[in-house]
């Protein structure tokens, strides 16, 4: 089913997409039929509890984990159909940026050429337009490359090591970046700094986002519209002021309610979501929330409720969404 | 007004590294009466943890630490490893980010909250096992005679921190350091974990610390709240003088860089530029200085005292601070 307004062209178009993994003779639904699309220059935010399948989707997208079943279009071609040279040519428009930036640079190679990395695997000979392109991009994120270019990653602060990843993840000019909570192992202060400039050089270099967190403000902050995931499942999409404003799946309330808000004139709920998310290998019958829901009956257990259009734009997965 | 419980005098703690003499804590004072809650909120690396490790007296070994911590009438700088001992683990009790940090996973969680009962409430072992079970019941463990025969790693993140917090207030401690209890856990877990901890400090009349990076989570839950920056204590009031009226531009600045829900999407977040100093290299004046929107003439040269506003119990360190009372009444 289309989520987007009907003048917006989705770039990226996820169609009921599995995932799974092998855990022994046991198997771990980590992504159980997931659909959902991102226009283009649009943020679409994706939030839910960890161990709710964000980064298998993200990586599953990109085709760092294949699918089960499903289809991935992107611009209207199916990555989950390429293979060999086609799909090496389509990952150069398509990114992804990592939760740990440190870890994710190797500790023995200097900063110019981490970020010069992806040219060369793309095969860009000319060691003088790589170094070009180096320093446009060190600069486009506010770092000074005749500074940084020479030095090794643990000379950087976790902030700093941010700002490199996302020069790296811009060299290849992609049209499209998966954003694995990139801020979520940063300090308050750091983290605003590396938001702000996500956004900017979103707009800068005409960039489509997919970006991850578990923090709903921090994703209410970039996204445009926002998608809830629980235990494998999309539960609820829709724009962002709208699903924050008036959730409309029980899940989406609960995680509003839980957000400490940093207001003392504000009492925080009394113990508002009861219980913990059960095992992706075991998942529930029917409506995978049903276990931790305030509201599910006996349909709940029997019957797995469907995405329907709740209010304009906004989609729900519930057989009783809140009015 | 009750004597307090606990006093932290002149406290600093030095550590050595490579790089020169680290300090971790620079002369912090703070104060906290039973039956109350105390916030520490803070960047990383601004000395919450070393804070709280001088108080257990659990710092490493190479640190070196001066000024005092008067805890119901003891100096603990001064107590022997003995008597240490017999005070931690039962008025004095803790729990870390990582519940694994005081977990210990070879043994049955039974085993290791029997043993604590049983070594510091001279219980026998049915009645130590009867204890154990209220205990995990309390702190929302579903079947917890079964939970007695599991391991840790047989539990989720969220399962292991109340256990952590079962075994810490197993023998009715008179105060309790919460070390970012929450900060592993996600947001639906973290708000039944703060409930928990809330609910066990009213009913037990039990001193709390809860240190954090999250202005949010001290703002619904603690009575007073201390602002840290590199090692020092830089503003401190009671929670709602805090938030209603801060004068320290850090604290204003900490809070405006945090994404609020009822932002717009694609609003620019006021961010702090720069990060903190390099705990090796004390600046001269203000530690943050370099990041100040404020600073001006001796904000370079001299460090702000903390000294007190004209609310009682409010303190704050600067020399340019927001929102005094002749502002705000202009
Ligand atoms: N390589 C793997 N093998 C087996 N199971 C895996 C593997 N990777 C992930 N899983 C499981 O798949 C589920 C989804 O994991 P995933 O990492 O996608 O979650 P997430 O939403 O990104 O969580 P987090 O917020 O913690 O990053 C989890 O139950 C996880 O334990
Ligand atoms: N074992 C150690 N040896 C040397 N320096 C240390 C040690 N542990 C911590 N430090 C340093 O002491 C300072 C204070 O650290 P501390 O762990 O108290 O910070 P924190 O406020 O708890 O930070 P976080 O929010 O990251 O837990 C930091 O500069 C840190 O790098
Ligand atoms: S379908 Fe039922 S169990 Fe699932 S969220 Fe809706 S009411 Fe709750
Ligand atoms: S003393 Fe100066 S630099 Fe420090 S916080 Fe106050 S105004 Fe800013
Ligand atoms: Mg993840
Ligand atoms: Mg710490």
């Amino acid at each position: 089913m289309m989520q987007l307004a009907v003048r917006d062209e989705p770039l990226l178009n996820v169609d009921n997409l599995v995932v799974e993994y092998g855990l022994g003779n046991k198997t771990v639904h980590a992504v159980s039929g997931v659909s959902l699309q991102v226009a283009r220059g649009e943020t679409l935010g994706l939030v839910g509890e960890s161990g709710c399948g964000k980064s298998t989707l993200g990586r599953a997208v990109l085709q760092l984990r294949r699918a089960k079943s499903g289809r991935v279009l992107f611009d209207g071609e199916d990555l989950t159909a390429m293979e060999g040279e086609a799909l090496r040519k389509m990952r150069r428009r398509v990114q992804l940026i990592f939760q740990d930036p440190i870890a994710s640079l190797n500790p023995r190679r200097r900063i110019g050429d981490i970020v010069a990395e992806p040219l060369i695997i793309a095969g860009v000979k000319d060691a003088t337009e790589r170094k070009r392109r180096v320093h446009e991009v060190l600069g486009a994120v506010g770092l000074d490359p005749d500074l940084v270019a020479g030095r090794l990653p643990h000379e950087f602060s976790g902030g700093q090591c941010q700002r490199i990843c996302i020069a790296r993840s811009l060299v290849l000019n992609p049209e499209f970046i998966v954003c694995d909570e990139p801020v979520s192992a940063l300090d308050v202060s750091i983290r605003a700094q590396i938001l702000n400039l996500l956004e900017e050089m979103k707009a800068r270099f005409g960039l489509t986002l997919l970006f991850i967190a578990h923090d709903l403000a921090v994703v209410k902050a970039v996204s445009d519209r926002v998608a809830v995931m629980y235990l494998g499942r999309l539960c609820e999409v829709g724009p962002s002021e709208q699903l924050f404003a008036k959730p409309a799946h029980p899940y989406t309330g609960l995680l509003l309610q839980a957000i400490p808000v940093p207001d003392p004139d504000v009492r925080p709920a009394e113990s508002v979501a009861t219980g913990e998310p059960p095992s992706p290998i075991a998942p529930p019958s029917g409506c995978r929330f049903r276990t931790r829901c305030p509201r599910a009956d006996q349909r709940c257990s029997a019957e797995i409720p469907e995405l329907r259009e709740v209010a304009p734009g906004q989609f729900a997965a519930c057989h009783y969404p809140l009015a | 007004m009750s004597a307090p419980l606990l006093t932290i005098e002149d406290v600093a703690v030095e550590l050595p590294t490579p790089r020169g003499n680290l300090r971790a804590v620079d002369h912090v004072d703070l104060s906290l009466e039973a039956g109350r809650t105390l916030g520490i909120v803070g960047e990383s690396g601004c000395g919450k943890t070393m804070l709280s490790r001088a108080v257990l007296q659990l710092l490493p070994k190479k640190a070196k630490l001066t000024g005092r911590v008067m805890f119901d009438g003891e100096d603990l700088v001064r107590l022997d490893a003995e008597r240490l001992r017999h005070l931690r683990g039962r008025d004095l009790a803790v729990v870390f980010q990582d519940p694994m940090t005081s977990l210990n996973p070879v043994l049955t969680i039974g085993t290791q909250l029997m043993e604590t009962i049983q070594e510091h409430l001279e219980l026998d072992a049915p009645a130590a096992r009867k204890r154990s079970i209220e205990l995990l019941a309390a702190v929302g463990i579903p079947a917890p005679e079964q939970r007695l025969a599991q391991y840790p790693h047989q539990c989720s993140g969220g399962m292991r921190q109340r256990i952590a917090i079962a075994i810490a207030l197993s023998c009715e401690p008179k105060l309790l350091i919460a070390d970012e209890p929450t900060t592993a856990l996600d947001v639906t877990i973290q708000a039944q974990i703060l409930d928990l901890l809330a609910r066990e400090q009213r009913r037990r009349h039990m001193a709390m610390i809860i240190i954090t990076h999250d202005l949010g989570v001290v703002a619904g839950r603690a009575d007073e709240v201390a602002v840290m920056y590199a090692g020092r204590v830089v503003e401190r009031a009671p929670t709602q003088a805090l938030f209603k009226r801060m004068h320290m531009p850090y604290t204003e600045a900490l809070l405006a860089a945090i994404p609020k829900l009822e932002t717009a999407p694609h609003t620019p977040l006021p961010a702090i530029s720069g990060r903190p100093p390099d705990p090796t290299r004390p600046l001269k004046g203000c530690s943050f200085a370099p990041r100040c929107r404020y600073a001006a003439g001796r904000c370079h040269e001299a460090k702000p005292e903390l000294k007190g506003a004209e609310m009682p119990g409010h303190l704050y360190a600067c020399f340019h601070p927001i929102q005094m009372a002749e502002e705000v009444g202009a």
